[in-house]
């Protein structure tokens, strides 16, 4: 993978046509449908996507119409990965045999957090260890929200959804967070890396990366769900870029295993007083209006504690402590 | 059920979709528009970075940034994004 | 298990009539129905093969890697990590415009069954062989039907064979008529889990350049995409379309219509399949949907599928030889299911015994009776039809129980009355 810096400027980026096209069906202030429109500008050329049933697929792809301009397939829920490897092959199958014209054809694998977490594991791990040339890159939205909001492997501690509803004897959901990044450094990927919309140009920039990498590459984005979070449209980009600021969601990138802390993290890294309280972050989500009860106050603390002690042992492993 | 809709032996196999969405307008979906104030817009391009639907343009040729209220779904995140506060949000009869 | 008598050759070229014309040159090797397989895939320039090993189909891919390892064959070979995500690569391939193919059984086949019915609905011509064996519980890894007979709703043409030969051939033919535009549907061949899979018997090959002119390019149907161009049905950066979308209560039900044509479609490309696999080898089944052995004036006949079937006509050789009226059909095409053909060929004879290899517990009968029958209650005058359940995990039928269902269908000639629908051959009750 080369090391050059690639500078996606605003104008640029405004100048390119929108390969995830105008007329889908997300919901208004939908994080993630902002984050596709913009990743789908990072593609280099000829570019092949496929895709995990979820919102993402859904609302690009009602017959009659489709809001993708480039190749596009789904299948089914738990296989993008799997998807991904059928392409690669074919493609390089018929390149062999002089049936495909293209030097090089990107293939990119989409799903949302329950195509990647949970039932969508497998294919992914799979399609990892064969080396298949594919960058995959899930859009976390912390639950399964095509379906109605129920909790995933990836929904917060403490967080209220459909089938982990915040009652008088539960508070929301019981389990953490999966360390999803952790798993597939675990594949001793060439690049794995975190980013969220509202620091488009490090996104885009980890897109490309991604594209680069001859062999499999994990990308994790976190797009703020209005809908499934209960949280004010508007405010979908303020909640990805809070989401940095209180570390909840550090941003960083690993080439072969080292890691290193992509700016907006790095500079709370350089600057602790920057590090606002996850109470900020947490406040205003409904998702998490239970907490902010008597009985349940002590859960705000334990996921300050626990969010501080993540970002402890990330600095450890940037070397940034 | 419409009788314009067609027939199984006039439709592609498999549903491949035969209309790109920009034929569905979603723009009657909103409740609040975006209103600008152009003397206070920079055209630092960062509503047209963030817009979930792509309704807000950038058109190099005329220097200017324009809004497709065709698509516009009133989300907010531009006004609630402008770095000068040159959007707000506003209810049509306003 | 199939008997040989001395005088009858693999394939009973004899009794068909079909003399092999000294001018095809084939090779005649030893190979177990497995191996027979993947030598058929080897000649069929396939592009992809994606895989998850599962007895009695494992010899399949063990020997098709052996080929991608020595360079024998320009395919990718994905040894994906499980029968689910090999489907899908098949599908994704295949959409792809790869030709591609697959093998599984019985529970692998079960795990693939989300995607069964995705892969026919996205009308991609993938091919399966599947070597039939029992579904669990309890745990069982001998040969039935009940993991095909499972998947019978799920869109893809079923071809089932008599042996080792015959598996060969129909790979062959399966990539032909899967891939022609107007069927577009992928299609199972099935072959007795051990029976076929495991028993060595000799398969005459053809050389490779006749299998790949036989088989020829795939071809892709047009389609007409969002750019409001009219291209070939394929992932292609050139041309883009969308694959697999959402389609609401408005269209769904037409595009199932559209599954149901191509299958009407198979019914005509089945049989040419065969008349012209005929041409450049010597070798024809029946006329590809349905098998009749002796059945133009039989008054008591069995139906059957698969290398049962063998042993079947040994039988109505004896039968007839003591002056009974038997024959035997074997049902080479499940899906679609042969209707005039079952009707035509069975409407004279006076008593029928449907034998299954699978069950549908708590119907009236196993899947191939409920099919046989309901094809033949529309005629006039139709036989009385009964069902014999037998054979499941493995189970062997010697040919003595085989014998005493076709003296039972001669009492239920005589008499006009069928006291039992259903019975279990070898059951101990």
């Amino acid at each position: 993978m080369t090391t050059q810096e690639w500078k996606f400027n605003a104008k640029d980026i405004a100048n390119k046509p929108d390969l995830f096209l105008s007329g889908h069906r997300a919901c208004a202030g939908c994080g993630p449908a902002a984050m596709m429109r913009l990743i789908m500008k990072a593609t280099r050329g000829p570019t092949i996507v496929t895709q995990a049933t979820g919102c993402m697929e859904i609302v690009g792809s009602i017959y009659p119409y489709s809001s993708w301009a480039l190749p596009w397939l789904h299948t089914a829920f738990e296989n993008a990965a799997a998807n991904a490897s059928g392409i690669d092959a074919a493609v390089k199958a018929l390149r062999k045999k002089g049936k495909i014209k293209q030097e090089h054809i990107d293939i990119i694998a989409l799903a949302g957090d329950g195509g990647t977490y949970d039932i969508g594991l497998q294919a992914l791990s799979g399609a990892v260890e064969r080396g298949h040339d594919f960058l995959f890159i899930l859009y976390d939205n912390e639950g399964y929200m095509n379906t109605g909001i129920q909790r995933s492997s990836s929904t917060p501690l403490g967080a209220a959804t459909t089938t982990t509803p915040a009652g008088s004897v539960n508070p929301g959901k019981l389990e953490k967070k999966k360390p999803i990044t952790e798993i597939m450094l675990a594949h001793e990927m060439e690049y794995v890396a975190t980013a969220t919309p509202y620091y488009w140009k490090d996104m885009l920039t980890k897109v490309r990366k991604g594209l680069e990498v001859e062999g499999p590459a994990f990308l994790h984005i976190f797009a703020p769900c209005p809908r499934g979070w209960r949280s004010e449209p508007a405010k979908t980009m303020e909640y990805s870029k809070l989401s940095v600021e209180s570390c909840v969601f550090p941003i960083w990138e690993a080439v072969n295993g080292k890691r290193t802390l992509s700016t907006p993290s790095k500079l709370i890294a350089l600057a602790p007083q920057k590090k606002k309280p996850v109470k900020s972050y947490l406040e205003g989500q409904g998702r998490f209006r239970h907490l902010f009860t008597p009985q349940n106050m002590h859960l705000v603390d334990e996921i300050q504690r626990a969010t501080d002690e993540k970002w402890a042992k990330l600095l450890q492993k940037c070397e940034q402590a | 059920m419409s009788s314009k809709e067609k027939t199984w032996k006039e439709i592609s196999i498999a549903g491949v979709p035969p209309k790109s969405s920009i034929g569905f307008m979603t723009g009657d979906w909103k409740t609040y528009m975006p209103v600008r104030d152009l003397e206070k817009c920079t055209t630092c391009l960062t509503c047209v970075m963030f817009c979930p639907e792509g309704a807000i343009k950038w058109r190099p040729e005329m220097g200017k940034i324009e809004f497709d209220f065709s698509f516009c779904k009133g989300c907010g995140i531009c006004a609630n994004e402008c770095p000068t506060k040159a959007i707000t949000m506003k209810l049509p009869e306003e | 298990m199939c008997q040989r008598m001395p005088h009858e050759s693999n394939n009973d070229e004899a009794a068909r009539g079909i003399r092999m014309t000294p001018k095809i040159k084939q090779e005649t090797t030893a190979m177990n129905g497995d191996e027979a397989v993947a030598f058929a895939v080897k000649q069929c320039d396939v592009d992809v093969v994606a895989a998850y090993p599962i007895t009695p189909q494992t010899i399949i891919v063990e020997k098709f890697s052996e080929y991608v390892a020595n360079g024998e064959v320009q395919t990718e070979f994905i040894c994906t990590e499980s029968e689910h995500s090999a489907m899908t690569a098949c599908l994704a391939a295949s959409a792809t415009g790869a030709r591609t193919f697959t093998a599984s059984a019985s529970a692998g086949l079960a795990l693939m069954h989300e995607m069964l019915f995705v892969t026919s609905g996205s009308r991609t011509p993938v091919v399966m062989a599947v070597a039939n064996r029992a579904l669990s519980a309890p745990l069982n890894i001998h040969g039935d039907h009940s993991d095909s007979m499972a998947e019978r709703d799920s869109g893809w043409l079923q071809i089932y064979v008599e042996n080792a030969q015959e598996a060969y051939d129909s790979i062959i033919q399966a990539f032909k008529i899967a891939e022609e535009v107007g069927v577009s549907l992928p299609i199972i061949v099935g072959l007795d889990g051990f029976t076929i899979s495991h028993t060595l018997e000799r398969v005459d090959v053809l050389s490779e350049d006749v299998v790949k002119k036989f088989v020829g390019e795939r071809q892709f149907p047009m389609v007409l995409t969002h750019e409001g161009k009219t291209v070939p049905f394929k992932l292609d950066p050139e041309n883009p379309m969308t694959m697999g979308p959402n389609a609401l209560q408005n269209y769904y039900f037409e595009f199932k219509r559209q599954q149901v044509e191509g299958m009407n479609n198979a019914l005509k490309g089945i049989q040419e399949a065969n008349s012209e696999y005929a041409k450049i080898s010597g070798r024809s089944y029946g006329n590809g949907l349905i098998d009749p052995y002796k059945l133009d004036d039989a008054e008591i006949a069995i139906v059957c599928i698969g290398s049962t079937a063998g042993t079947l006509k040994v039988i109505v050789d004896q039968l007839r030889e003591e002056g009974m009226k038997a024959g035997v059909l074997r049902l080479r095409t499940f899906r679609p299911l042969p209707v005039e053909e079952l009707r035509n060929a069975l409407k004279n004879v006076k008593a029928v015994a449907v034998m299954d290899k699978s069950m549908s517990p708590g119907g009236l009968g196993a899947p191939v009776f409920n099919e046989v029958r309901n094809a033949l209650y529309d005629i006039k005058q139709h036989p009385i039809i009964v069902n014999y359940i037998f054979g499941l995990g493995g189970r062997d039928s010697s040919p003595r129980d085989l014998r005493r269902i076709f003296e039972d269908l001669t009492k239920i000639a005589k008499t006009g009355v069928a006291e039992k629908q259903v019975h279990y051959l070898g059951l101990r009750e």
